[in-house]
């Protein structure tokens, strides 16, 4: 089943909202099935989410920069216990810096089950930057329209259906520090974590460049054969073009190969929460 | 047979240089063109435009070149002024709670079960008093501060502080975003420290990171006003004290800020040279600050913290400064011997020995500096009639009691203003010490970012200590 827009999936549900139950769990998590990241600019309501999500406090900040290290929390949902990653907010993954390091890294190496894309609704087109860049690395994504009554205040009105179709990912409008929409966006986060809804993501346009072109689908032939099932390959050869330092590290010591191998997130994420954790 | 992964490499590599430079532009171009269509489909616009926006507006005012710095001194010294003000009844109450009616009791209910001496006064006179002392003096300002700071940072005004304060970054050869870090480091240095992650070049991250420690933090502030209150304050007409009290410890905080700006100069001159990075900073909309979630986050977030932080450290800090008193070695006190050897070198740095015994015990808190140092002022001055013996922590019921034990001790104003200065300019925290070396992984510039406040501070208290004595203010 192919999910592009936001109308919720099994429709006998629509009468019973509270069958899926969310229990918040803070921080106390010691097993969970399905990792969450939570990726988006700077200042979008992204630590709201999270709080709104494991019932934690986590202090939110009105400015750019507020998270610079993961946050991570629990929550359970649907029978399900989630694992919640809030990664520092960036306006690119081109991992320039710490922040964006860290975010790149989580979403490419940690292959979290499910990347909640916050954007702001009232600074749409920045933001798709950022959302467009996820997509690129990852399919099973969820775009988290935030901050619908400032939009409103604005008298901005989004088309989230339009856009979900466009994004080939569900879109999910969102007020999250009124709590508005965090129930639907539990239900599409639960969805894509089942496989229940399975995103087709847009991918960027070829480039107008036909040398580009040609020799972005001639890296992609190679990186397909050198690891087969690699869910990114296009991406990784733009990296590669762009002279990613890091990127080209991950393929000399084979950490890119372990991600051809399907999800293993046990070993490479845990690799990666030690390491913040050292942080 | 080759290995497919430095084969891949090799390709990549051969394949860049025909693709050219030009081809991270294009890619970035791409993603732009292609978010422009997205949104234009999705979003519909209003066909009026606004008659007025009220963001814009705020915004001119607030960081304009003319307004943006005196509204920034103003809303700062308000805030003071409310937090000095407020905090002055629960401060006393809290006093005459915790020190005047629960010490006695426990220490009646101590020598009623026969407690031996020691046992009482560590437990009690050591740990209890440290404690109770660091709550009256420190949960009042904070519980007012904090919720009043949290309001102005939800309602959007740092980031306009960063606007303001970037230019001049900038011109110092620093990162502009070190006006965040910067910000972050009023509330903890630690956090501020962890903040410069925002900064891409290293160059300028280390700029910040050894220049945050001259951002006033959570564990000095309350020294600050203490000081402040007490020697600034009692010094003008009463109407005038909360005033004027305030615009001392902004006074202390903007030269904070300077000396941020004239080391980090220094710096990217001098060790870490190179020019300045440019950035774009967003300035977020204005929001309805929420108030009761502010209160509450910021009384469990910060508050509670801060002070847990405070108590742990201040606990075994007491327990330290009694056993000090009360060990005699030659007839003299542990206590007594490290402040008169410290006394020579502090009268240097206008400053005294009791002082600085009080910054080695606070280097895992600087929270605990004026409990500290009234306790061992006490013992060093032989004060008799106040409080119950070496190294107790005494009940004091206003400032006017505090500032006869420290004249007692010697202080003049100048003692005052020159411990103001030194809270501003000395080593961070062990905290934010371990910080840096996390986040720098070097033991070279954690030693830089220790060693080079402390000798700064030194450099500044001597320079005013010596100048006012020639000039005979003391």
């Amino acid at each position: 089943m192919t999910m592009t827009t936001n109308t919720l999936p099994g429709s006998a549900c629509a009468t019973c909202p509270m069958s899926r139950h969310l229990a918040r769990l803070g921080v106390r998590m010691d097993s969970w099935d399905y990792v969450v990241a939570l990726a988006g600019n700077p200042n979008t309501g992204k630590s709201t989410v999270f709080n709104a999500l494991t019932g934690l406090r986590q202090h939110t900040g009105n400015w750019p920069g507020k998270t610079v290290a993961r946050a991570e929390g629990g929550f359970e949902y649907g029978d399900k216990r989630y694992k919640i990653v809030d990664l520092p907010g960036t306006y690119s993954l081109l991992a320039a810096s710490a922040d964006e390091e860290i975010a790149r890294d989580f979403i490419l190496f940690g292959q979290p089950d499910v990347t909640v894309i916050v954007v702001d609704a009232t600074r749409l087109e920045r933001n798709l930057n950022l959302a467009l860049q996820v997509l690129e690395i990852t399919d099973k994504a969820v775009v988290a329209l935030n901050l619908m009554d400032e939009a409103r205040r604005h008298k901005l009105s989004v088309d989230e259906r339009r856009l979900a179709r466009d994004l080939g990912v569900p879109v999910v409008p969102l007020t999250a520090r009124r709590g508005e929409g965090i129930a639907a966006l539990l239900q599409m986060v639960h969805g894509v974590a089942t496989g229940e809804i399975k995103p087709r993501p847009h991918h960027l346009a070829s480039t107008r460049d036909s040398a580009l072109d040609r020799a972005v689908s001639q890296l992609v032939t190679r990186i397909e054969a050198a690891f087969p099932g690699l869910p990114n390959a296009r991406w990784v050869a733009l990296r590669l073009l762009d002279g990613d330092a890091s990127i080209e590290s991950a393929i000399r010591d084979g950490s890119l190969g372990d991600l051809s191998r399907g999800p293993q997130t046990a070993s490479v994420a845990e690799r990666l929460v030690l390491a913040g954790a050292a942080s | 047979m080759s290995d497919p992964a430095a084969d891949l490499l090799q390709t990549a590599r051969a394949l860049r240089a025909e693709v050219g430079a030009g081809m991270h532009d294009q890619l970035a171009e791409a993603l732009y063109t292609d978010a422009a269509r997205l949104a234009d489909r999705a979003v519909t616009r209003p066909d009026e435009r606004p008659r007025f926006d009220l963001d814009r507006a705020i915004d001119r005012l607030v960081t304009s070149r003319t307004w943006g710095f005196p509204i920034m001194i103003l809303l700062l010294t308000v805030v003071f002024w409310i937090t000095i003000q407020g905090a002055n009844v629960p401060s006393r109450l809290l006093a005459t709670l915790l020190l005047d009616t629960v010490h006695p009791a426990l220490k009646d209910g101590a020598s009623a079960l026969g407690f031996p001496w020691w046992l009482s006064g560590v437990l009690f006179d050591g740990a209890y008093l440290a404690g109770a002392w660091v709550i009256s003096v420190m949960l009042p300002p904070m519980a007012i501060f904090f919720p009043l700071f949290t309001l102005l940072e939800d309602f959007g005004y740092l980031p306009r502080v960063a606007f303001n304060l970037d230019r001049l970054f900038s011109r110092a050869g620093a990162h502009g975003k070190q006006a965040l870090s910067m910000t972050m480091g009023f509330g903890c240095n630690a956090a501020g420290v962890v903040a410069t992650r925002v900064i891409d070049s290293p160059r300028e991250r280390l700029i910040a990171i050894l220049t945050n420690n001259f951002a006033i933090c959570n564990g000095r502030w309350p020294t600050l006003i203490m000081v402040s209150t007490i020697f600034i304050g009692s010094a003008v007409p009463a109407a005038l004290a909360g005033l004027v009290s305030a615009a001392a410890v902004v006074g202390i905080a903007v030269l904070g800020v300077l000396l941020t700006f004239a080391v980090s100069w220094f710096l990217s001159r001098t060790m870490l040279k190179g020019e300045a990075s440019v950035f774009s900073l967003e300035l977020p909309p204005y929001r309805p600050p929420r108030i009761w979630q502010t209160l509450y986050t910021s009384v469990i977030d910060r508050t509670l913290i801060v002070l847990w932080r405070a108590v742990t450290m201040a606990v075994p800090a007491g327990v330290v400064i009694w056993t000090m008193s009360n060990v005699t070695i030659g007839g003299q006190s542990a206590a007594e011997h490290l402040v008169n050897l410290l006394d020579g070198f502090g009268w240097l740095l206008g400053l005294n020995g009791v002082i600085l015994v009080a910054y080695i015990v606070a280097i895992p808190a600087n929270e605990i500096i004026i409990p500290t140092i009234l306790m061992l002022t006490v013992l060093t001055a032989g004060l008799s009639g106040v409080g119950e013996g070496a190294g107790v922590m005494f009940e004091l019921e206003s400032g006017n009691a505090i500032r006869n034990i420290l004249g007692a001790g010697g202080w003049t104003t100048l003692t005052a203003i020159n411990l103001m200065l030194f809270s501003l300019i000395h080593n961070p925290c062990s905290t934010t010490i371990l910080t840096i070396y996390h986040e720098t992984r070097s033991l070279k510039w954690t030693a830089v970012a220790t060693a080079l406040p402390l000798l700064l501070g030194f450099a500044v208290t001597f320079t005013l200590a010596t100048a006012a004595r020639l000039l005979g203010w003391v």
